[in-house]
């Protein structure tokens, strides 16, 4: 029965086919078709010739250095000689860290706007969190700047020396400006993206799923560990894996706090480098033609890993709607 | 049909853009922007019937544009490589316009003011003075009460002309800077943390206690830094000022096709850490109204313009290298 269309819908088709084309002229149905299906294949061209533009800009690059490019940790624009290894590094370990900090806040903060917050927290809660993806990264790396590098360099950082001292990755001097600066600033900025998916993903577990963990006598915090979070894990990665993403291109706060040192140091109070920092720092400038082409293919392998990860989240969201989809009918 | 209506609006569009005013565009250094800037609102009032668009891209791009022939002139706050000027495909004029001082400036506590030599410098830049009261920074400062601290260095992470001058007189005063690091818009610092332009490296070392860094002298002043006396050629220790760059101009060494580096330039009053900027036009120009009208530009800016150099920090160029100059934009052909 539902398959079928009521009475009232039928008549409701009839009425509005009055004001389309006599029946038999498709046309409109053929060129939109056309017309939504090149709007989505002009996508698909449009990272090709990225990727292609990045190709040809880095050939001087590709052709002198080779795949030695992604694991030499030279970079020196005197000599011509260029390697990615440490802004691949800073790369990673600046969004790994950001992805540290952010996912655990970003899904208790979801927990608790869709499983405890009263409902007239909500909403208020959300504006101020949506907010934040509203501040320009650039005041984001001012901020850090004159505030929170200060903070954790008096602070924060002293004490982790203090009492984690002990492990390779809090020691050294600090300057303040580095690695983890930039993972925590980085993390505010993916905050809201993780926030809101993380939300959505939430709400969309079946009530049935609690109701069945409460029949079962288990409390709230079991109720949100097994029948919630675990029901949500693949879809809850796959929003850390988004916010990866934003965190890999994060370029102008992250120039302006990780001290912009391309080396590879086990410390995180040491300053570090970006794939998006150098090519924004030192494109303008960059006169010899190998220089630009290194910059060039730093580009690209930013667009491989951006392009990798964005792959991989939405193979996970999609299995993960899948099965949700599954369980609730 | 729509297609077309909108092609005919903007061909016409353009049609009266062109002949009410001619546009003349120009791409490159930002360092001079302020004055350039500055220069082409003043030159409205003297011929309005020019306007000019500048972008303030880098020196890279200014020489890349140019080499292109995309913009009308170039600016470089560099002289030009043998390399990339071989590319261009006619002759390439580099014509000098102003010049500026790079500032040594620091964050110590009670901030006193400190006398440097160039291997003290270099040494500190090297990473192998690590320690304000090092008997190499204390023996130039007697009076000067320094700390038993950290020096945290701080340079410009972005490539830039600052950079160019200020890794230019480290390699003419220490030959272990020059073996080891050498020059350029960007460089592979040995020590240090790297600041997003000048008020990133301005904020960085005012942020940072026991910091040193150095910054277009204008920065300096801006953000109310101390700054360095620095021993020149002749053995004084000088400030940065608009006069003693001027001097150290005039001082300089200057071949026949103006490129050239003006940092431990002799004389008594010059300060040793200064470049100058560049205009980059061609020698012939190959549209002649636009010829004529860059040409009387340049005129105006070498006669009128350099008066406004020194309130925007910029030293003007002396009597003589403005003569020639003036003689070499002269040469230009439209």
């Amino acid at each position: 029965m539902p398959d079928r269309p009521t009475p009232t819908a039928m008549s409701s088709v009839t009425a509005s086919s009055s004001i389309l084309p006599a029946p038999g002229s498709r046309l409109p149905d053929i060129a939109f078709k056309w017309l939504a299906g090149m709007a989505s294949m002009l996508i698909f061209l449009l990272i090709f010739l990225i990727g292609w533009e990045l190709y040809h800009g880095s050939q001087l690059a590709i052709h002198q250095f080779g795949a030695s490019f992604l694991w030499t940790r030279e970079w020196n624009p005197v000599e011509d000689q260029y390697g990615a290894l440490p802004f691949i590094f800073g790369t990673l370990v600046s969004s790994l860290l950001a992805i540290l900090i952010a996912v655990p806040l970003g899904v208790a903060t979801a927990l608790f706007l869709t499983e405890l917050a009263p409902l007239r927290l909500r909403q208020p809660v959300v504006m101020v969190i949506e907010m934040l993806a509203a501040v320009p990264s650039v005041i984001f790396g001012l901020w850090g700047i004159f505030v929170l590098i200060p903070w954790l360099r008096d602070h924060l950082f002293v004490w982790l020396k203090h009492s984690l001292g002990f492990l390779p990755l809090f020691q050294g001097p600090i300057y303040g400006v580095s690695m983890l600066a930039a993972g925590i600033i980085i993390a505010i900025m993916i905050l809201p993206i993780v926030t809101s998916i993380s939300r959505e993903i939430l709400r969309s577990v079946p009530n049935l799923q609690r109701e069945a963990a409460y029949a079962l006598g288990a409390t709230r915090w079991e109720v949100l560990r097994i029948a919630v979070l675990s029901y949500a894990r693949r879809g809850l990665f796959g929003a850390a894996i988004l916010g990866l993403g934003r965190a890999l291109g994060e370029t102008m706060a992250v120039t302006m706090v990780i001290g912009n040192n391309p080396q590879i140091a086990a410390s995180l109070f040491a300053p570090g480098y970006t794939l998006a920092s150098v090519i924004a720092n030192e494109f303008a400038e960059a006169t010899s033609d190998l220089y630009l082409n290194s910059l060039f293919e730093l580009g690209l392998v930013l667009l491989v890993v951006t392009i990798l990860v964005n792959i991989v989240a939405r193979l996970m969201l999609r299995s993960m709607t899948g099965s949700a989809s599954g369980k609730v009918s | 049909m729509k297609k077309t209506l909108a092609l005919c609006a903007l061909a016409a569009f353009s049609v009266t853009a062109a002949s009410a005013q001619m546009l003349i565009n120009g791409a490159g250094a930002t360092f001079p922007q302020p004055l350039y800037t500055k220069w082409f609102d003043a030159y409205q009032k003297v011929d309005p019937s020019v306007r000019f668009n500048y972008q303030g891209i880098g020196s890279g791009g200014g020489q890349k544009q140019i080499l292109a022939e995309t913009v009308d002139f170039g600016a470089s706050d560099g002289p030009m490589s043998d390399e990339n000027l071989a590319k261009a495909t006619h002759k390439l004029l580099h014509l000098p316009t102003v010049a500026g001082a790079v500032a040594v400036s620091y964050n110590v506590e009670g901030n006193p003011p400190l006398n440097l030599d160039g291997p003290t410098l270099a040494g500190i830049f090297l990473g192998k003075i690590t320690k304000w009261n090092d008997p190499a920074i204390a023996g130039q400062n007697p009076g000067a009460k320094l700390p038993d601290i950290d020096i945290v260095v701080v340079h410009r992470s972005d490539g830039s002309g600052t950079s160019f001058i200020f890794t230019d007189y480290l390699s003419q005063v220490s030959e272990d800077w020059k073996a080891k690091v050498g020059k350029g818009t960007a460089v592979s610092w040995p020590v240090g943390l790297g600041g997003k332009g000048n008020p990133g490296v301005a904020g960085q070392i005012k942020q940072t206690p026991g910091a040193i860094g150095y910054v277009e002298l204008a920065y300096a002043h801006q953000n109310k830094l101390p700054f360095a006396s620095m021993k020149n050629a002749a053995g004084v220790y000088i400030a940065p000022t608009v006069e003693s760059v001027t001097d150290a101009l005039a001082n300089a060494k200057i071949p026949d096709d103006f490129r050239f580096s003006m940092v431990n330039s002799p004389g008594a009053k010059a300060y040793p850490i200064a470049g100058a900027t560049w205009l980059l036009v061609y020698a012939d120009q190959k549209d002649h109204d636009k010829g004529e009208k860059l040409v009387q530009f340049l005129k105006w800016a070498y006669s009128d313009g350099e008066k406004f150099a020194p309130d925007l920090d910029y030293a003007p160029l002396p009597d003589a290298v403005l003569q020639r100059a003036v003689e070499r934009v002269q040469t230009i052909k439209y």
